[in-house]
């Protein structure tokens, strides 16, 4: 068996490796397939679907599908885009998402995508869910109201702390992160050092003590949209 | 607490503190405190070598297991649209009256806990309600002081079965009142059989001439996929694996279908044949039934043929004297979750985790339960191939159409005479069957359950089969007196609380519609809010991530384009101009509320 494959993505012959995601194949060219959920440290679980591919005329999540030598995978298809602004749009009003006053604001990855999609406002009604606010870490603020349940930082807990601080409780609409003490964060064994502190895509996990250490004007997301380092490789 | 200790622990122990079975420790924690308090979720994930938020993530998942104390006796009350059309919600209400509690809610005594559930598979005797696990059936309001008497004074719910159903059902181990209403058998499943001569004929050839058979039969699996049941055993065959499993996927969740709890009553030697025949055509040694909670009625019959046939060495070591096959089976009981019908579901839920569905890439047949490889078969399924291994895979080949070869048991109720099971080749018409099953003034038939279509008279025409009308069993029959968009409305009820809630399309779509489903209804929508619903369905069914999400805006879609006239009747474009989804009354409520006075402008 050779070491490379090849597949096509939107009518583009690119090469890929065995055991490579279609995700990582098309970073690997500087092919951008939007993603949220998913983070090159940790495990893909395709929650998110944001970065739902055609594969074959079937619809498939390019962050856990592995290539297969010959894939034909359409990525941005007026449709695609459709259905992708569609959930981006439902991540925002099933949580309430103030932006203007959030603390990741320019460092968020879903107010980051939004933008890439262009979108000022969302389509459908905002749900103004109750959720809960967990201050009771010393280091660590967890919002509830802005979580997306991306599980990054199950995974990262799991897998980059070697703990087991987060899991997902609960079930449907009413699914959420829990964590593993006898009541909040606080009497759980998650240090500051964590990944999983670091690794939320948007203002769910939040460190204390270091709000606006950036400015506003400066953040990543400030200048060029997101993916658009994948964007700027070259195959 | 501190009283519960031991016996947590020893429950623990009792599935050799082993993580993978930790959905039996908390169910039979549950059983034994009538809940699983908070303050023994460390303790549990101490003794099965876990963490305390997986415990949590286990009990807040599965709808029969509560973190809250219940009653000793926790009555369920089946809230399935078929249940509703046959007067669940005057059941309900005499149920509230007489325990004096609201849903959700425990008597004052602590002595009994009132909830409503999805359908429990008794759509054909609807009314019907869980008594912890005793089914009550055919209720009506006035049966309803008599049974709470009777569970007040007597906390043994099975005590309210006064004469049991048909067949099985009245079996010592069964007791139930449940009726199986077999209303017409076919050739394949429900008529006499020579019992185990399938398994005899595929002992005495190798694995690889069975799966030949079962492939030539066209056999595809009965839950509703179809997909190739020989060929699924083929694939589990070949892959690698020291150790390989059959699991039978006896949830039987889809709201409307009861033929697995007829099969499981009437033919529970021929599933266990059929796991058997699967076990020697993929070499494995172990096979798991997946019990869905509703049907734990059924557990200890089910355990009584396991003894039997390990009596009569149909299982255990050295099969039928058949040197080196070796096979066993345990019951995995679910605990209400609609999802682990979902074949990776299914799986996670016997590892003894929250039932969130795995990515499909590796299938079950590379990596599936422990990571090994694994069938996953509906019970009809298995019944079919046991039967195949007797008669031979022309005799089935021949009957029904090309694609959809053998018969197809359909669990038919609703707005007819006769509700029940019936087994017919595929091919058949579904206007044959309505007409035997005397539905006279049908206005939909809903082929498939909620996750299926809803269609009308211009297909009744179209035959049951993979290629035309394609269901797992369930037929609901909705006459027109009904309204249909009640039904959909429900059915995305449904789906919204069935959600895993993994995937963003299927945990905030169906939320979405069912909302504005309902705001339609209410006669506040307009053309605007019809093409809302249809972007809104498309893209649940494309971007969700498992078959559940995927078919959960069925009940919008398919009424949407079976039955526009409907909708078009809600949604008259108002002749003031004003937005009909904008309701002023309503607006202004809360503020009148705050405010202590009633809008001087706009009040009733």
């Amino acid at each position: 068996m050779s070491d490379t494959l090849t597949i096509t993505i939107d009518g583009k012959e690119i090469e890929a490796k065995h055991g490579q995601t279609i995700l990582e194949a098309a970073d690997a060219v500087g092919i951008y397939i939007p993603r949220l959920c998913s983070h090159p440290d940790l495990k893909p679980i395709g929650s998110c679907r944001v970065c739902t591919v055609m594969v074959d005329g079937r619809p498939q999540a390019a962050c856990v599908k592995p290539v297969m030598d010959g894939m034909v995978i359409e990525n941005e298809t007026p449709e695609l885009l459709q259905h992708r602004r569609n959930i981006i749009d439902m991540m925002f009003v099933e949580g309430n998402h103030f932006c203007m006053f959030c603390e990741k604001s320019g460092n968020c990855e879903l107010q980051a995508l939004a933008y890439r999609f262009g979108i000022t406002a969302p389509q459908y009604p905002f749900q103004f869910p109750e959720k809960e606010v967990d201050a009771s870490h010393p280091d660590i603020l967890l919002d509830h109201n802005r979580c997306v349940m991306c599980a990054r930082c199950v995974r990262a807990s799991q897998e980059l702390d070697g703990k087991n601080v987060f899991q997902s409780i609960g079930r449907g609409f009413d699914r959420k992160i829990g964590v593993n003490g006898e009541r909040a964060l606080g009497d759980t064994d998650m240090a500051a050092d964590d990944r999983a502190a670091d690794i939320c895509p948007v203002g769910c996990i939040i460190k204390k003590r270091i709000g606006f250490e950036t400015p506003v004007g400066e953040r990543i997301y400030d200048t060029e949209p997101i993916g658009s380092d994948i964007e700027g490789v070259q195959a | 607490m501190n009283k519960m200790v031991p016996a947590i622990k020893a429950i623990c122990e009792k599935y050799g503190n082993d993580r993978a079975r930790l959905m039996d420790m908390v169910r039979e924690v549950q059983d034994t405190f009538d809940h699983v308090p908070r303050e023994a979720f460390g303790l549990i994930a101490e003794e099965a070598n876990t963490h305390r938020v997986e415990v949590e993530s286990v009990v807040s998942f599965y709808s029969f297991l509560s973190d809250k104390q219940q009653g000793a006796v926790v009555i369920r009350l089946c809230d399935d649209i078929i249940d509703r059309f046959q007067g669940s919600e005057a059941v309900g209400e005499a149920l509230q009256k007489e325990l004096g509690i609201g849903f959700g809610e425990t008597t004052a005594d602590g002595k009994i806990t009132l909830e409503k559930t999805a359908c429990i598979g008794m759509s054909d005797q609807a009314p019907a309600m869980m008594a912890n696990d005793v089914m009550v059936t055919n209720l009506t309001p006035e049966k309803i002081p008599d049974i709470v008497a009777q569970l007040k004074s007597n906390p043994d719910p099975q005590a309210l079965v006064a004469e049991p159903g048909d067949g099985n059902n009245a079996d010592p181990l069964v007791n139930a009142m449940v009726d199986n209403n077999i209303r017409e058998g076919g050739p394949v499943i429900l008529s006499d059989y020579r019992k185990d001569a399938g398994l005899r004929k595929a002992l005495t050839q190798t694995p690889e001439e069975v799966i030949e058979d079962v492939k030539a039969s066209g056999l595809r699996g009965r839950g509703g996929a179809g997909f190739l049941t020989g060929f699924k055993w083929e694939l589990t065959r070949k892959s690698a694996g020291a150790e390989k499993f059959v699991l039978c996927n006896a949830d039987e969740g889809e709201p409307g279908t009861f033929k697995d709890r007829v099969l499981l009553t009437e033919r529970p030697d021929l599933v266990l044949e059929g796991m058997t025949v699967a076990a020697y055509c993929i070499g494995a040694e172990t096979g798991i039934i997946y019990l869905r909670a509703e049907y734990a009625y059924l557990r200890k019959f089910l355990e009584g043929k396991l003894n039997q046939r390990r009596e009569a060495n149909l299982l255990g070591n050295n099969i039928l004297g058949n040197e080196g096959f070796n096979f066993d089976i345990r019951i995995q009981m679910g605990a209400g979750a609609y999802v682990c019908g979902e074949e990776t579901s299914l799986i996670s839920s016997c590892e003894g985790t929250r039932g969130d569905p795995t990515d499909r890439t590796p299938f079950p047949v590379v990596a599936g339960y422990m990571v090994a490889p694994t069938s996953v078969n509906n019970v009809e399924s298995l019944c079919c191939a046991a039967r195949i291994m007797d008669m031979g895979p022309g005799w089935f080949a021949a009957i029904g159409t090309k694609r959809s070869t053998g018969t197809k048991l359909l669990s038919v109720c609703g707005d007819c005479e006769r509700p029940g099971v019936y087994e017919v080749p595929f091919g058949t018409k579904l206007q044959d069957i309505l007409q035997r099953v005397g539905a006279t003034d049908v206005a939909a038939v809903q082929v498939g359950g909620p996750s299926g279509q809803m269609v009308g008279p211009s297909c009744f025409q179209q035959g049951i089969s993979y290629e035309e009308l394609s269901t797992g069993g369930a037929m609901m029959i909705f006459s027109n007196q009904r309204d249909l968009l009640e039904v959909a409305e429900a059915f995305m009820e449904f789906f919204v609380d069935e959600s895993c809630g993994y995937c963003v399309p299927c945990r905030v779509g169906n939320v979405l519609l069912k909302n504005r489903l309902g705001r339609v209804r209410q006669g506040e929508g307009s053309q605007e809010d019809l093409a809302y619903l249809e972007r809104l369905g498309e893209s649940v069914k494309k971007m969700s991530r498992c078959g559940l999400g995927q078919t959960s805006p069925n009940p919008v879609l398919s009424t949407l384009k079976n039955f526009r006239p409907v909708y078009n009747a809600l949604v008259k474009e108002s002749k003031t101009g004003f937005n009909p989804s904008f309701n002023i009354m309503r607006a202004v409520e809360e503020a009148s509320t705050i405010a202590g006075r009633r809008s001087e402008i706009f009040h009733a």
